[in-house]
């Protein structure tokens, strides 16, 4: 796989071919393979080995960027050849930004980066397609005991990616993770777990698949109870997933574009007393790269203290761009965070590693479902979509895991329903949460959330099963 | 290309496999987007790699690299027979294909004007003026272009025999404009959501849009969508332009007709389907009127999902999915067509690139116009009372795909024949079948556009692949509309 020092020698030639002003190379590399298992067999079994440079060239206001998979002179040509023509067209944007030198990027004394040791583990980097066989057949031997189908996934990751400039920045980051990924299936129900590490060690299967054939077999027959508004306990994966909606809003450029949700409620108390969130790349159970796509480094953001949005994220530019704004003493502190994507692009930045903080006592979701005297358990959502922009009303579905709660107690499987819910109300409606989590979902990434207990959540409908 | 696949079939067949094929893909894309009077990015990309699939023990295996050195070619290609011995340590059966000639073909997508000859100025002058048009009204707060175009050169062969070059091109281009005031955004997209319109064509599609002539409209409408009345909550009729309906048809007919998903290939995450077996030929999906096929030949049109042969070496072909309304036809690959007896695939595997496995994949699967001629204004003075919904904007089914919410970016009232006022959110939800049941009018082929969905996602590692959908506008009775708001 691409090291920091093939990729220096890489960058070095792409600094020889072009004639920019500035040139700037992205590079990733990664080794990844999957195991993939449904009717209690492997069923598909992948490995691939990529890498590729991204190069960005400058021409005083003017920058593009063109890819390539292949390190040979001619196919690096073509592609710094590709990046100047396609900047060279350009009318020169005047909010243009050369490229950050180190100390910039990393400020102080400008030095490098670096996550936290955890990220890179050679026993996940090491395992086998022999290995990631025997897991499965665990699992499914865990399916069969309880006479149940499974499907699922089994993955590992070993991967480097890194970011060179012609002035001098050159930054590199090495990460492994780990995923498993469980569906139990009975005949009229299902279950569902999933997790993610850097560290395969941290990973149970048994657990893992235990807990997903448990989810299926107690909510076997379940019963159609009317849509209506709610109390619900939603596991980590579920808040996960529908809170994972509102973060593109909490980028600079979606304050300057006007399409964010906090347009006009920065520093305002939008969500319940309880909502702390940050975003932090050096969190023990945060993974990623402690750079953004300019090379700048990741810092610590506190967006959400005690219900109120105290700010935004930025990259170099955005905060620039925002400074000189209509918006400037209406949005809080304006400064890179080293959230940005890489340049060019129309998006801006995004909190990549956010972390929900939990606030006063906590209560496990056992806990939760003792205190409801009637609700809803929610394992995970699915297809969740935006409804409307502003108010942040989001759609999806319930799956694979809800139960009927009555009386301090799980009762039954219930069908599936379809909610339409607002997350501005969502978070207003916490009654309680538990202890943050890695937690891993489908429909947005990693991050470290509860469990939450949620007052008067909207379901609209209910599905056939 | 073509040796580097030899080479790997060559390296396979020496481990001992029962059946190996190799692809190798070379893909280029252009990419551009503007955004409030300004180039938002500017890209291009390069990808080059090999893929081998083996089966080996009875058993799957795949490996792939960007590598195509003699020793990296040979080396994917025992990693592919290493994971298949791998998979065979938890089978049930022996993986079995269903038979399929071997095929030596060459083809490519016909196209006026190849859109790498055109130059990014000219890509960007287009996309600039454009914008132009949108910011120039009032109360647009963002204004946004883009522009892609791909061209996917790809060698297949099989230990079988077939030896198949296919060079695809696609482009789309779209715009969209919002407007934030008060409480509110509102957006309206043009000719689609999702980036615009879509197909495998040249250049020629980009200036056939008359993307300048329709960009004013549509931000005026954004804009307008501020004073409009919300979309009334309740039951209604409702007629759909035909690029929303391309998206009902993705999402309730193409998705739960993957034979994979109704064989629980995809239980963990795309899901299953409600289309079970024993409903092939059975199942009264929709009303007579309905007639749809999974269509990937040329002569179907140039949609995304249009090709020669699929990614396993099968020819493109057309297979009836709803015939006056019954349940006749699944999406099939060789080894899914054998799993139910099938006679051979349907030809619907496809990868999104050199580094994944081939799985089954839309191909145009597209509602027929209907035969009696009916336009779309001939269709909204038939309606006495009804709402007419434009433009997706926002969508979402469960993982059975019955129960559906669409949203779309605006709406009109019907009144005694006529449009009558703005309607702001629009949205309807529903139950699959019952919701094809209740069509009773579809118009006919002058309004029939094959519109294409660039962003289909499924699989483990995911897999973003374009699809192709032709529709007509139709109308539905009885539909639940405005639940995203109750």
């Amino acid at each position: 796989m691409l090291t920091k020092e093939q990729a220096a020698d890489i960058f070095g030639r792409i600094r020889r071919f072009s004639s920019a002003e500035e040139v700037e190379a992205i590079f990733t590399g990664s080794r990844f393979a999957l195991t993939r298992f449904a009717n209690n067999t492997i069923h598909q079994n992948v490995e691939e080995e990529n890498s590729i440079v991204s190069i960005r060239t400058n021409f005083g206001g003017r920058t593009a960027r063109a890819t390539a998979n292949q390190f040979d002179d001619n196919s690096l040509r073509r592609a710094v050849t590709a990046s100047e023509n396609l900047a060279r067209v350009q009318a020169p944007d005047p909010d243009f930004l050369p490229m950050p030198d180190s100390r910039e990027a990393h400020g102080g004394t400008g030095e490098t980066p670096v996550a936290p040791s955890s990220r890179f583990f050679e026993q996940t980097a090491a395992i086998t397609p022999s290995d990631r066989a025997e897991v499965v057949k665990s699992i499914v031997s865990v399916a069969g005991k309880h006479k149940l189908t499974t499907a699922g996934i089994y993955s590992n990751l070993e991967s480097g990616e890194g970011i060179f400039n012609s002035r001098g920045l050159a930054n590199w980051h090495r990460q492994t993770l780990a995923e498993i990924s469980i569906t139990m299936l009975a005949g009229d129900s299902s279950g569902w777990q999933k997790l993610n590490s850097p560290d395969v060690r941290n990973l149970d299967p048994a657990r893992l698949a235990e807990t997903a054939a448990r989810k299926a077999v107690e909510s076997a027959h379940p019963r159609e109870i009317a849509p209506g508004k709610y109390t619900v306990i939603l596991e980590p994966a579920a808040v996960l997933d529908i809170v994972g909606f509102m973060f593109w809003d909490f980028g600079g450029v979606s304050i300057l574009d006007q399409r964010s949700f906090l347009n006009d409620r920065i520093g305002t108390k939008l969500f319940g007393e309880n909502i702390n969130i940050c975003d932090d790349a050096q969190h023990p159970l945060q993974s990623g790269s402690p750079f953004d796509g300019e090379g700048m480094r990741r810092r610590r953001v506190q967006l959400v203290e005690s219900g109120v949005v105290k700010r935004v994220v930025y990259a170099r530019g955005t905060a620039r761009k925002m400074k000189n704004s209509e918006y400037a003493a209406k949005v809080g502190p304006i400064e890179p965070t080293g959230h940005g994507f890489p340049l060019p692009n129309e998006m801006g930045e995004m909190p990549m590693n956010v972390v929900f903080e939990a606030a006063g006592k906590t209560q496990s979701v056992e806990q939760m479902i003792a205190s409801t005297e009637r609700g809803v358990l929610v394992t995970r959502l699915w297809y969740i979509r935006e409804v409307d922009p502003y108010e942040k009303i989001v759609t999806g579905m319930t799956r694979d895991g809800t139960f009927l709660v009555e009386n301090g107690k799980v009762q039954c499987g219930l069908r599936n329903f379809r909610f339409n819910e607002s997350l501005i109300s969502m978070l207003s409606n916490v009654d309680a949460m538990s202890v943050p989590v890695r937690a891993a979902g489908e429909e947005s990434f990693d991050m470290v959330v509860p469990a939450m207990k949620v007052r008067e959540f909207n379901f609209t409908e209910a599905t056939k099963f | 290309m073509k040796a580097a696949g030899q080479l790997a079939l060559d390296a396979a067949s020496a481990r001992g496999v029962t059946y190996a094929d190799a692809r190798v893909v070379s893909i280029r894309n252009r990419s551009l987007t503007t955004k409030n009077g300004r180039v938002g990015h500017a890209s291009e990309s390069e990808s080059l790699g090999i893929g081998v699939r083996v089966i080996a023990e009875g058993a799957w295996g795949f490996a792939a690299s960007a590598d195509l050195s003699r020793a990296a070619v040979e080396a994917t290609a025992a990693r592919a027979v290493g994971i298949a011995r791998a998979s065979a340590r938890v089978k049930k059966e022996d993986v079995r294909l269903a038979p399929e000639p071997a095929a030596v073909a060459e083809w490519t997508t016909p196209y006026k004007v190849d859109p790498f000859t055109t130059s990014v100025e000219q890509n960007l002058d287009l996309l600039l003026k454009v914008d132009a048009e949108m910011r120039a009204v009032a109360g647009v707060t963002l204004a946004e272009t883009g522009m892609n175009f791909q061209r996917e050169e790809s060698w297949f062969l099989s230990s079988e025999g077939a030896r198949i070059h296919q060079t695809k091109y696609s482009t789309g281009a779209g715009c969209t404009a919002y407007a934030f005031a008060g409480s509110e955004i509102q957006k309206r997209s043009y000719p689609n959501s999702f980036g615009g319109q879509w197909q495998n064509r040249g250049y020629e599609l980009i200036e056939e849009m008359k993307l300048v002539e329709n960009a004013r409209r549509v931000a005026e409408e954004a804009v307008a969508l501020h004073q409009a009345e919300q979309c009334p909550e309740g039951r209604a009729t409702i007629i759909l332009d035909s690029s929303q309906l391309s998206l009902q048809i993705h999402e309730s007919i193409g998705h739960p007709i993957e034979l994979d998903r109704v064989l629980g290939m995809e239980a963990n995450f795309a899901g299953t389907s409600f289309l079970t077996l024993e409903k092939l030929g059975n199942l009264r999906y929709a009303s007579d009127l309905v007639n749809v096929v999974a269509d990937a030949r040329q002569e179907h049109g140039p949609g995304l999902g249009t090709f020669a042969y699929d990614d396993e070496g099968v020819a493109a072909q057309s297979t009836p999915i709803i015939t006056n309304g019954r349940f006749t036809g699944y999406l099939s690959s060789r080894e899914t067509a054998h799993a139910i007896g099938a006679a051979r695939s349907g030809g619907t595997l496809r990868a999104e690139g050199w580094n994944r496995l081939p799985m089954i994949r839309m191909t145009n699967v597209s509602i027929l116009p209907g035969e009696r001629p009916l336009s779309l204004k001939e269709l909204i003075a038939a309606t006495d009372d009804g709402i007419y919904m434009q433009t997706n904007k926002s969508w979402s089914i469960d993982d059975k795909r019955y129960n559906f919410q669409f949203g779309c970016e605006i709406a009109w009232e019907i009144k005694h024949g006529k449009l009558a006022r703005m309607l702001k959110n629009p949205s309807y939800s529903g139950i699959t079948t019952e919701f094809w049941n209740s069509m009773d009018a579809i118009c006919s082929r002058d309004e029939w556009m094959l519109w294409g969905t660039p962003n289909c996602g499924k699989g483990q590692p995911q897999q973003v692949v374009g699809t192709g959908h032709g529709a007509s506008p139709a109308r539905f009775r009885n539909i639940r509309v405005g639940s995203a708001y109750s």
